[in-house]
């Protein structure tokens, strides 16, 4: 069974947490006693319908305001598949917490409201959803109750977004658009009958479709070690295993690999999952491997192919990066950055661009990034990192930015 | 009904192994990037799993934290059991720390009444025994599909010297990336299997053909009636004079404390049929569980002081 991740977009109040609530409560995934809590809690908020946000929106503050501020992650499953879906805050000044939750997704789900049509943030969670490259985009365009169900005004704001999409999308990402009204169950888990002249899916029939191949497996074979294992006992006494996580590709037992940033090489003597031996693993897979030989490797080290000649390993270089902090982004200032599990120092040489997202523009000769700004710097780190150009490899192309003071995660990075 | 059911069907016996190869990683960097890592362990069938996913992190190296029991004085009998044959079972090490010496050393204050329970007391001896052993990580069986202030926690939640949770000022957590630093004082919660639903954690169990305590599956028990719910008789249950004990075939869906978990009525004997029941049930997990429903925000209240 397959596990479909999303997250929603759009700005706030345009229904995100209404919607996942008509989700869960349409595909039968709310048990009888949180029914009757939302009727409770609706009623006391002095409504005569069931308030479906209050579902996610968990924290005291969101509830008192009425408003999403961090992320909440919802389970709910069909025959099909289960799903982790974030729901995520559509408030600007919480934008990290969207991007945060947008990380793992494979779908965006866009919400725009039928009355106001595109708004600033529209465009940033587009830009937001291309640039971390999330390959299916679905927009929402929820109330139509609000504007009589009207065919002419969703093909309207249709029209204005696919000139939007055009210069935001890239090649692998599809975009489609659906009226919906998530108050009244419209186009979410059945057919809308108060929009007759909408011919496409609902807007579950588009998740249970979607076919995200993975391409991961066909990617290059990355393998961060975590972790030695080294039990020291009688039963294996010289044993030394490596323990981690695939990012991408495949590795199979025999292969001829190298270590970097060392460059020594080797061969795949078991690939091991608790008892069982395999014969390869694929991204994604927790795994223990042993080598032919004893070559030092710790934890930090990539394990690749040794076939390959184009070996990953970056000590100058450019990269988009979200800041996440609200102390800004200066040029000169030293970082501990993260990749994957490899943690190293860098400085960041100069910050080159700063996007706007609503433009789809760029300033160059920036001073500085602020709190939730996007942009593009230049870096250097104290050791070669073993990343991939995000666009090429995103398992192996992303970064985390943590300042070495507050210990914060404050910025993520994508390797051009 | 007969639709329900049907789907009910397709839906059993299928764990996503994706999230094994996800916990199993957490498991791994909990192990490289803290000193002093303790796993939380309640006798539940949520940290028996994180045992088993340890057990598989490190293996055939042994599990390289211990293992941290609570003891409220108030478990069942049944669960004190098999903890200590899992350590053993495992080889893992074995802390135990009593809520009982936490009130007799005056920190900690029992409750009267009759929903008296020592579910908030726990967090007292908790913190003192992260204090006592120096542990800056705590692995924890939360869920984020148990209770709505859970579903915004983070994998790595990093907590005060108090042990305080401050749900604005979270950490973005990106991609699987984890970032572990703290300074003096701080200590990381960590959820491994923040992701999977009750659901998941069954049909795990079966798959990986796990034993758990018996009292998770139905067997005959002296109980009352209370709020529309059945509660086991014992000496820590507070009882009116009007809550007279019988007893009946039953089983508990989530083991806590004896005075703040509530059994069901059920005959099921065997893991499918727990399985059954759980995708047709109309109660959440967390509804059988008294200690939430004090007040719509009572998790994320407890959370605030120190609670898991
Ligand atoms: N008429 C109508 N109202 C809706 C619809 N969807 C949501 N609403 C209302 O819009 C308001 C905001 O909904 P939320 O779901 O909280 O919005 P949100 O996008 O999650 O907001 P943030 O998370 O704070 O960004 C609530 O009063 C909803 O009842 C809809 O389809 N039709
Ligand atoms: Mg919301």
């Amino acid at each position: 069974m397959d596990i479909l991740r999303i997250a929603t977009a759009g700005s706030v109040d345009d229904g995100k947490s209404t919607l996942i609530g008509r989700l869960l409560y349409e595909t039968n995934s709310i048990t009888k006693d949180k029914i009757e809590a939302l009727e409770s809690a609706s009623k006391r908020k002095g409504l005569n319908f069931l308030d479906l946000s209050l579902l996610t929106d968990g924290l005291i503050a969101e509830r008192e305001q009425g408003i999403t501020i961090d992320v909440a992650n919802i389970y709910f499953s069909t025959p099909t598949r289960k799903y982790i879906i974030a729901d995520t805050p559509g408030h600007i000044e919480y934008t990290r917490n969207m991007v945060t939750g947008a990380s793992n997704a494979k779908v965006s789900l866009i919400l725009v409201d039928a009355r106001q049509g595109i708004v600033e943030q529209t465009a940033r969670h587009l830009s937001i959803a291309s640039l971390l490259r999330i390959p299916k985009v679905i927009i929402c365009v929820n109330k139509m109750d609000l504007v009589q169900y009207e065919e002419s005004k969703f093909n309207e704001i249709q029209h204005k977004l696919s000139e939007l999409v055009s210069k935001t999308t890239f090649k692998g990402q599809t975009v489609s658009y659906l009226p919906i009204s998530s108050l009244f169950g419209q186009n979410i888990t059945k057919k809308a009958l108060d929009m007759p002249w909408f011919n496409g899916n609902t807007l579950l029939g588009e998740l249970e479709t979607f076919e995200f191949a993975e391409t991961l497996a066909q990617a290059p074979a990355r393998f961060p070690v975590q972790f030695v294992v080294r039990p020291m006992t009688e039963a294996y006494h010289d044993y030394r295993g490596y323990a981690g996580k695939i990012s991408s590709g495949t590795f199979k037992v025999g292969d001829e690999i190298r270590v970097l940033p060392t460059g020594q090489t080797s061969t795949i003597a078991t690939i091991e999952k608790f008892e069982n031996s395999l014969e390869q693993a694929i991204a994604g897979e927790s795994i223990v491997m042993t080598l032919s030989n004893d070559i030092d490797i710790s934890r930090g080290n990539s394990i690749v192919l040794a076939s390959e000649t184009d070996l990953p390993s970056l000590k100058d270089f450019s990269a988009h990066v979200c800041w996440l902090d609200h102390q800004a982004l200066s040029p000169g200032k030293t970082y501990l950055l993260q990749h994957g599990i490899h943690v190293t120092k860098a400085k960041i040489t100069q910050i080159t661009e700063r996007l706007d997202v609503t433009q789809q523009t760029s300033t160059t000769e920036v001073g500085q990034l602020n709190l939730n700004e996007i942009g593009k710097i230049s870096l250097r780190t104290a050791q070669a990192i073993s990343a991939d150009k995000y666009a090429e490899n995103p398992s192996n192309g992303s970064f985390i930015l943590i300042d070495e003071f507050s210990n914060s995660t404050v910025g993520v990075g994508f390797v051009d | 009904m007969s639709i329900k059911m049907s789907a009910i069907h397709d839906k059993i016996g299928q764990f996503p192994r994706e999230l094994e190869d996800e916990s199993i990683y957490i498991m791994r960097e909990v192990a490289a990037q803290f000193e002093r890592p303790a796993l939380l362990f309640s006798g539940g069938k949520d940290s028996i799993t994180l045992v088993r996913l340890a057990q598989k992190a490190f293996f055939p190296g042994k599990i390289p934290f211990p293992l941290v029991h609570i003891d409220t004085g108030h478990n069942f009998p049944e669960t004190i059991e098999f903890r200590d044959w899992l350590a053993k079972e495992t080889g893992a090490e074995l802390i135990v720390r009593y809520v009982q010496d936490s009130i007799d050393q005056g920190k900690a204050k029992e409750e009267s009444g009759k929903y008296a329970s020592r579910n908030v007391l726990q967090t007292v001896t908790l913190l003192d025994t992260i204090e006592e052993f120096k542990f800056d990580a705590c692995i924890g069986g939360a869920r984020r599909d148990e209770e709505k202030a859970r579903a915004k926690e983070r994998i790595f939640s990093v907590r005060d010297d108090f042990g305080q949770w401050d749900a604005k000022r979270q950490r973005p957590e990106l991609f699987d990336m984890l970032n572990g630093r703290i300074s003096v004082g701080e200590n990381v919660r960590v959820f491994p299997i923040s992701n999977w639903t009750e659901l998941d954690v069954w049909n795990y169990i079966k798959e990986e053909k796990m034993e758990i305590p018996s009292i998770y599956f139905a067997h005959q028990r002296q109980v009352i009636q209370r709020d529309g719910m059945l509660w086991a008789d014992s000496e820590h249950l507070n009882k009116e004079a009007d809550e007279i004990p019988f007893e009946t075939t039953v089983r508990f869906r989530t083991v806590g404390d004896m005075t703040c978990t509530a059994a069901v009525s059920s005959h099921a004997v065997d893991i499918d049929v727990i399985i059954e029941e759980i995708l047709s049930a109309e109660i959440s997990e967390r509804g059988a569980r008294i200690d939430d429903k004090r007040s719509e925000a009572a998790m994320e209240k407890r959370k605030q002081q120190g609670y898991f």
